[in-house]
């Protein structure tokens, strides 16, 4: 694939035992990039099956129990297998190291086990797609999980599998930004995106035992009636909502925070203007990550959780809003006189404003107690989070890939689809979802195949909104793989970007720098400086009088 | 920090205290996510002893103490011998390291022979969880619910002795090996903080199950 004659991490060894049995946290994401993205793909089909059954409220392609099946699968797929590992285990594996200035991650061999261990995971969720499915839902809620005749004991041991490489990417991550920040990173001088990580990595760490012990104790009480879900053996079903919104609420943050990171860096870097309120963002993330342990009944305000405690729940709801508002705000203050350039990347972080700015809000709406009553399991809720997960999340995503993909391949990509691309993808989106909020009003509930006459036109925009993110994401495909085989050669800092992974090669060579990088710069200094040629060129520093003569006025 | 690259020292680390520090947070990080996993079985308990506090005593009258207590002070010595044993390696004693990591090795074989021994007497009388459960004469609701706690806790925790047992077998061969000195022990220092923990959370397992009442 490259063809130049330079060494670097893809060329520096040869043969399928060099990428299988690889120590480096560059080929680790690349391994991690083919395994998700062809689960994003599998997931993707799913949505677009889901949505074409939809077209009708007669049968259009499956029956009901067929598609519980199918939006269970995209569910547990999209969320265990794309959208939790994704920004860390690609982005966040590839970058990270390179983004502090180390050689590589705190523990390589831990970082390639949790890639096996994933692989190892999804192999258990195939394996019960084709020995009966699940139709639960991806929440496996009891008592159904425990009675319905699908294969629920390997999905759940999957995702239970899926855990521990969680649990090991972050766990590396943390060690990693402690202890192996080149000489001069300090706190402060870190990247926004190493903070997201950092404090995605702490909820990675201690909310995923949560569930691996729910999972456990789900499969014991399937196969072995325990008596701790099932309320017909004095077990109690709301206590495993309980135990699975400890873990699933904090995991939405697992799957934001990441993209968060990824949106401070590219707005600042395409606005050419130095991040407003550095810590102001950098603190909001690790009080996200704090909140996020604090609301998880928010998703069960109907099901007989006491009123207290959902009073209770609603309002520590609402102070999620802050941090992620403190983040929203100094975006666009980062934006504001700043000399924006809008290459795909920026197009993505854009998006990521305005649909996570709708998405948020409207998660703000379902934290209200009697709102939430009335729009509980409709499709605005579905609408909701497909505007935090997909809106935020995937935009996030896909800012960051575009943004790093030069740096991954030493490819340059062709913009001018790119940009078409991103368009596309903004448009079919919110036809897709925010006719979804207004069945949702109108009262559509979620999870079923059928639904009364009244629904069809918007169900079926719905749709027709569905293919057009479809044909994004298949523009999308060819023009990467495209790339990868005729893209331009890229320069090592094509984006005129100041943090570290944009100092070594594209790609980066095998132990990521030639020297030891020693920091002295900010990584938003441009103020000072500006990129030419791959060269920093320090502005003539005016600061200090400037200052001067404002206190003399 | 000596200026010749010592052998155990990986290239990503630029000296070895470096290596050594990330390790234990690495080893605390790791320790941390099991004390969450065990937490989701306390809540577990709390829950149903909330729910049917009289059964709960009355249903751990069939917890055998002397055992549990036993088994108490087995735990605890062995993790003054593996604490030991790092000692030991501090003062370049290698020979006295294998010997105590050995014995540390012996009594975690001990505490399982005596957890199996309670085991059989419960599976003999039916005092099994959930539906399996058989034993006539707990009064008070749903005592299968106290031997579901029983096993999926002490059954996890059984699951941890063995894996410790396993990790200092390994530090065991490395140890006799010689791979280890006062300059490179973090590996059985991290293996001893792994112990310790399967040890500390028996003392919490032992009187919240056979101390109830």
């Amino acid at each position: 694939m490259n063809t130049s004659s330079e060494s670097n991490y893809l060329n520096a060894s040869r043969g399928w035992k060099s990428w299988l049995f690889t120590l480096d946290h560059k080929r680790i994401a690349i391994l991690y990039f083919f395994a998700i993205m062809f689960f994003f793909f599998v997931g993707g089909v799913l949505a677009l099956l889901i949505r074409t059954e939809l077209l009708s409220p007669k049968q259009v392609l499956v029956g009901a129990e067929t598609y519980n099946q199918l939006f269970t699968l995209h569910g547990a797929i999209m969320i265990f297998l794309f959208i939790i590992p994704g920004i860390p285990a690609i982005l966040g594996n590839f970058v990270l190291p390179l983004m502090i200035g180390a050689k590589d991650v705190a523990f390589p061999r831990l970082n390639l086990a949790s890639w096996y261990v994933y692989m190892l995971g999804s192999l258990f969720a195939l394996y019960s797609i084709v020995t009966g499915s699940v139709d639960t839902g991806w929440t496996f809620y009891t008592p159904y999980s425990t009675t319905t005749s699908g294969s629920v004991i390997s999905m759940t041991l999957g995702v239970f599998i899926l855990g521990f490489s969680s649990i090991f990417t972050g766990l590396n991550f943390i060690v990693t930004i402690h202890k192996l920040r080149a000489p001069g990173m300090t706190w402060y001088k870190m990247p926004l995106f190493a903070w997201g990580a950092y404090a995605t990595s702490v909820i990675q760490i201690l909310a995923t035992p949560v569930l691996g012990i729910t999972m456990i104790l789900l499969i014991l009480e399937r196969a072995f009636g325990i008596g701790i879900f099932d309320p017909a053996m004095g077990g109690d079903p709301v206590l495993y909502q309980h135990f699975f919104w400890f873990y699933s609420h904090p995991a939405v943050y697992i799957m934001i925070l990441p993209a968060m990171g990824i949106i401070s860096e590219v707005i600042s870097v395409f606005s050419h203007k130095k991040i407003f309120g550095y810590k102001a963002i950098a603190f909001s993330s690790l009080g996200i990550a704090l909140v996020s342990f604090l609301v998880w009944g928010h998703h069960m305000f109907t099901s007989g959780q006491s009123e207290l405690a959902a009073m209770i729940f609603s309002f520590l709801t609402f102070l999620v809003g802050i941090p992620s508002g403190i983040k929203m705000f100094n975006w666009m203050a980062t934006m504001y006189k700043g000399s924006v350039s809008l290459e795909s990347p920026m197009l993505y972080a854009m998006s990521f404003l305005f649909l996570f700015g709708i998405g948020g809000f409207t998660g703000i709406m379902l934290g209200a107690l009697s709102v939430d009553v009335h729009l509980h399991d409709t499709y605005f809720v579905v609408a909701h989070f497909h505007y935090v997960m997909m809106g935020g999340t995937v935009m996030g995503f896909l800012a960051g890939l575009h943004y790093w993909w030069p740096k991954m391949w030493g490819r340059m990509y062709n913009e001018a689809w790119a940009r078409i691309t991103a368009v596309i993808i903004f448009i079919g989106f919110n036809l897709t979802f925010f006719t979804q909020f207004i069945l949702g009003t109108k009262g559509m509930p979620r999870r079923y195949y059928t639904y009364m006459d009244q629904y069809q036109p918007l169900h079926a925009f719905s749709s027709v909104g569905s293919y057009i993110i479809g044909l994004g994401f298949t523009i999308m495909a060819v023009y990467l793989i495209h790339s990868l085989f005729r893209g331009k050669a890229a320069v090592k800092n094509p984006w005129g970007a100041l943090t570290l992974e944009w100092t070594t090669s594209s790609p980066p060579v095998e132990h990521n720098f030639e020297l030891q990088p020693v920091v002295v710069d900010g990584p938003y200094d441009y103020d000072r400086i500006r990129i030419e040629n791959d060269q920093r060129i320090y502005k003539e520093v005016k600061m200090k009088s400037e200052t001067e003569t404002k206190v003399g006025l | 920090m000596s200026n010749t690259q010592a052998a155990y020292l990986a290239h990503h680390f630029s000296d070895a205290e470096q290596q050594r520090e990330s390790a234990k947070l690495g080893m605390w990080i790791f320790l941390v996510t099991e004390i969450l996993l065990f937490s989701g079985l306390f809540v577990f308990y709390a829950v149903f002893r909330a729910w049917n506090p009289d059964m709960f005593i009355n249903a751990h009258r069939f917890l055998d103490v002397r055992l549990g207590a036993l088994n108490t002070i087995v735990l605890i010595s062995s993790s003054l011998t593996v604490a030991l044993a790092i000692r030991s390696l501090q003062l370049n004693d290698q020979k006295n390291a294998g010997r105590l990591l050995l014995t540390t090795i012996l009594l975690a074989s001990v505490f399982l022979v005596v957890k199996y021994f309670e085991y059989s007497h419960k599976i003999h009388l039916g005092l099994l969880p959930g539906k399996y459960f058989s034993f006539q004469g707990i009064e008070g609701t749903n005592p299968h619910v106290f031997f579901s706690v029983y096993f999926v806790i002490t059954g996890l925790h059984g699951l941890h002795v063995i894996a410790g047992m396993l990790v200092i077998s390994w530090v065991l061969l490395r140890t006799w090996q010689g791979e280890f000195s006062s300059e490179y022990y973090t590996p059985v220092e991290n293996a001893g903080l792994y112990w310790h923990l399967v040890d500390l959370i028996w003392i919490f397992v032992f009187p919240l199950l056979y101390l109830v009442g």
